[in-house]
Parts: structure tokens; C-alpha cells; sequence
């Protein structure tokens, strides 16, 4: 895929639409395509985190070991969305296990590449951090309802 | 406040004597969770419509408010209701059997809007036990399948073990012109859908905001953020309906157990407008 097409692909996800240009193909010039069969990790928890995913077909599931309990599936990221924010800030190590639900397709990122960029390029580094930050800011959010235990009981 | 949104039923009709009806069938859903369906033993109560509920008494034990959760497209005289076994008396309603007589009293309640949806997208959000209020209406919504839009239904529950009427949901799915999406909380690796609360599902679902009327059933605490969903998502507030739940007695506005400020919700409800009961719901302790 060249990468006029991942511009194009990329702007579409709502943590990169309306940026420039300019911006667009530095980010893209860190980006390939990626495919993964059902079952496949993206990333294990623990490692080294430098990449990170834009979903475009498929679920990727957030997994973690509970003893006692096995693996515990705690969110899942689907089409349109991005998963992985830990390339973002040190010690740059997965929080969770990415597991691929079923057949995914996604944009792959070099973390450490767009580290590289947003350090040489402020104006860069700033308009993604505003957008990873809206980002966390949603998955807060939905973790905060999801603590909530929402379904709760009605009146008897 | 409180205007009625559609006519309730008129009061008293159906009168304050439980009329006997016995169980016909009874499935388990899940783990806490039965589906009676009951035939009259002699009179039948006036038909039942999506949105309304019954009071369902075991006799000896006490009255519950139940919603009705079957297809009312299909179900002539017979009743169907999802209980939870939760307390002394739902607790004895799941544990009558075949054959045994339960005492029912209604129909009570106003209805789902479901002419509202007309020609447009149809959005049915449950959470948890809030899918069954939604269920006649979903039965009704495709069972009339040119009047609307997309349909589309959105449920959320704690785990997979929990989520009701799993055959249904596949069978919904399966179809070409319904979109369903299930999201529960935690699950383990067997699970293949969604995991994260439901107001995940609304961005990402496939109505137009423009063009849509929601229908909303869960907590209290899981339609207030649903509803601010699908504000975010474009939708006007007017075009939001929830069904809400209370303590209830007589049924028919007469005993206030139901009371939610100037609204009685066994009267005047339990289906509302989003924008009509909103500022209710925010006043601790109403």
C-alpha cells in the first residue's frame, strides 16, 4: 500500500482527522499495514511497547492473567479506534495483552519512530498529545461508568 | 413536568382484583432469570401493548410491577413476563411451576412511542434486566419492518453468563436489515463480542442521529449515561425515551408509592421523554 493511501486511511480515525497535511505524512511515514489471524497477540503485557494500532477491521481484546480466575478479557477496541497508548509516555511497557478476537486489520505505528518526529517537530507532538489526551480522556470515562457496575439491580 | 406521553391506560380498567392465570411454560434465562408465560384460567386481562406491565401476584407472598417481555404479535391472550429472582416475592413467581396459578392485574402503564420511530432509525438500548421492557417492541419494530429505518439494538451486561435472551440476539443478528451489538464488562477468552460498557456501542452505531428515535431500559444510573450517549452522538433529547422503574402497590395512581416528584410513574409512565424527566432524576432522594 503506498503511503498517499495510508494518509488517506489514517485521516479517517478521529485522533488524526483534520490535521495537516504536512502532519499526516510524518505520521504515516511511520506506519505500515498489519494483519492478524484470530488468536494472534498484537502485544504482550510486559513488553517493550513501541508500536501502537489504528483498527480497521476486526476486535482486538485487552487481556490480563487473574489468578484464580484465568484470562480476563477488560475491554475490547474496534473498528476506527486506536489501541495502545503506552509507547506514549516512559517506561514505554504494555499494561495488557492484545489479542486478536477475530481476523484483524489494522494500521501499525512505530512508536518510536513518531517519538522521534513529535521531539523534532513540537507543533506535531503537541496536536497528537491533544489527541491522545481526548483519547484517554473517553476511555476514562468509559472505565469509570464500567466501575460503576451499571447494571445493577433494578427494584425488586 | 410529567406530561403524559402517550395515554395511559385507562384507570381502574382491569380492576384492583387479580384475575387468575396459570403457568404454561417457563424458561430459565440465566442464573437468576425466568420467562413465565401464563394463560387465563377464565377472563383474560385487556391486551397488553410494548412498554406495559402487569402486576403479578403469588399468592400469599405479595404483588410485583412486571413489564411485558413477550411478541405481542403472537401471544393472543397469553402473558409473557422475564422475572428476576431477586426478593421474597419474585423469588416465589419463578418458583411456580406448570400448572400453578399466579394472580395478574393490569394491564397498566403507558407504551412505547413506537409511531414516533416511523419512518425513521430505531435505536433500543437494554442494560442488564432492561432488555425484557424492550423486547415486545423489538418483536414489534420487525415484525413491521417497513415502517422504520435501521434498527438497531445495543445491550450490555456484566458477563456473557449473565446476558438474557442470547438465542434471540444471534437470531436478531442473523438478519440482514438488524444491526445488534453486545457489550459486557468483563469476560473471559471464549467470549468473541465486546467487552466495555454500553455507551461504548453508540458512537460507533449505525443510526443517524438526524433521523432517529431511541428507546432506553436498564439502571437508573446506565440511562442517565446512555441518554448523555446519545446526546453527544446528535441525537435531541425529545427524541430519547426511557421506561423507568419504582416501587408500586395499587398500579393505578392511587396508593403514591410510585411517586417521582409530580409524576406517578404507574399512571403516568413508566415510558418518558428523556428531556421531561431529566430533571427529576438529578434531585438526590426524589
Amino acid at each position: 500500500m503506498s503511503l498517499r493511501t495510508l494518509d488517506a486511511v489514517i485521516v479517517e480515525s478521529p485522533v488524526f482527522k483534520d490535521l495537516p497535511h504536512d502532519q499526516l505524512e510524518l505520521i504515516a511515514g511511520c506506519a505500515q499495514n498489519a494483519v492478524f489471524d484470530p488468536g494472534d497477540r498484537l502485544f504482550r503485557e510486559g513488553d517493550q511497547s513501541d508500536t501502537f494500532f489504528l483498527i480497521r477491521h476486526g476486535i482486538v481484546a485487552l487481556d490480563t492473567y487473574v489468578p484464580n480466575r484465568g484470562q480476563l478479557t477488560i475491554d475490547t477496541v474496534g473498528p476506527g479506534e486506536i489501541v495502545g497508548w503506552s509507547w506514549l509516555v516512559p517506561p514505554y511497557r504494555w499494561h495488557f495483552t492484545g489479542r486478536a478476537v477475530e481476523q484483524v486489520r489494522a494500521v501499525q505505528f512505530d512508536g518510536a519512530c513518531l517519538r522521534g518526529k513529535c521531539d523534532d517537530d513540537t507543533a506535531l507532538g503537541y496536536a497528537l498529545l491533544t489527541r491522545f489526551a481526548q483519547m484517554l480522556v473517553d476511555r476514562l470515562q468509559a472505565t469509570r461508568i464500567q466501575l460503576m457496575d451499571v447494571y445493577g439491580d433494578r427494584h425488586d | 413536568m410529567a406530561t403524559v406521553t402517550t395515554e395511559p391506560t385507562a384507570v381502574l380498567r382491569g380492576s384492583m382484583t387479580p384475575l387468575p392465570y396459570r403457568v404454561v411454560r417457563k424458561r430459565r434465562e440465566n442464573h437468576d432469570n425466568w420467562t413465565l408465560e401464563l394463560e387465563p384460567v377464565a377472563d383474560a386481562i385487556d391486551p397488553i401493548a410494548p412498554g406495559q406491565f402487569t402486576m403479578l401476584y403469588a399468592f400469599g407472598v405479595g404483588e410485583v410491577p412486571i413489564s411485558t417481555s413477550g411478541d405481542l404479535e403472537t401471544a393472543g391472550t397469553t402473558l409473557v413476563h422475564t422475572i428476576r429472582a431477586v426478593g421474597a416475592v419474585t423469588k416465589a413467581l419463578c418458583a411456580a411451576g406448570a400448572g400453578d396459578v399466579l394472580g395478574v392485574r393490569g394491564p397498566f402503564g403507558n407504551t412505547w412511542p413506537i409511531e414516533a420511530a416511523h419512518g425513521r432509525d430505531l435505536v433500543l438500548v437494554g442494560g442488564g434486566v432492561g432488555l425484557p421492557p424492550l423486547r415486545p417492541a423489538i418483536y414489534h419494530a420487525l415484525a413491521h419492518r417497513a415502517h422504520f429505518g435501521k434498527i438497531v439494538v445495543l445491550y450490555g451486561g456484566r458477563t456473557p453468563e449473565d446476558l438474557l435472551f442470547r438465542k434471540e440476539l444471534a437470531r436478531w443478528r442473523s438478519r440482514l436489515d438488524t444491526a445488534v451489538e453486545v457489550s459486557v464488562d468483563s469476560a473471559g477468552p471464549d467470549w468473541s463480542g465486546n467487552v466495555g460498557v454500553v455507551t461504548k456501542l453508540i458512537p460507533g452505531a449505525p443510526f443517524d442521529p438526524d433521523d432517529a428515535v431511541a428507546f432506553v431500559v436498564g439502571p437508573e444510573i446506565m440511562m442517565r449515561f446512555t441518554a448523555h450517549a446519545l446526546i453527544d452522538r446528535g441525537l435531541p433529547p425529545e427524541r430519547i425515551w426511557i421506561s423507568m422503574e419504582r416501587t408500586m402497590r395499587c398500579g393505578v395512581g392511587l396508593c403514591g408509592h410510585c411517586q417521582l416528584g409530580p409524576t406517578l410513574i404507574c399512571r403516568d409512565g413508566p415510558v418518558y421523554r428523556w428531556d421531561e424527566l431529566e430533571p427529576l432524576l438529578g434531585v438526590p432522594e426524589l
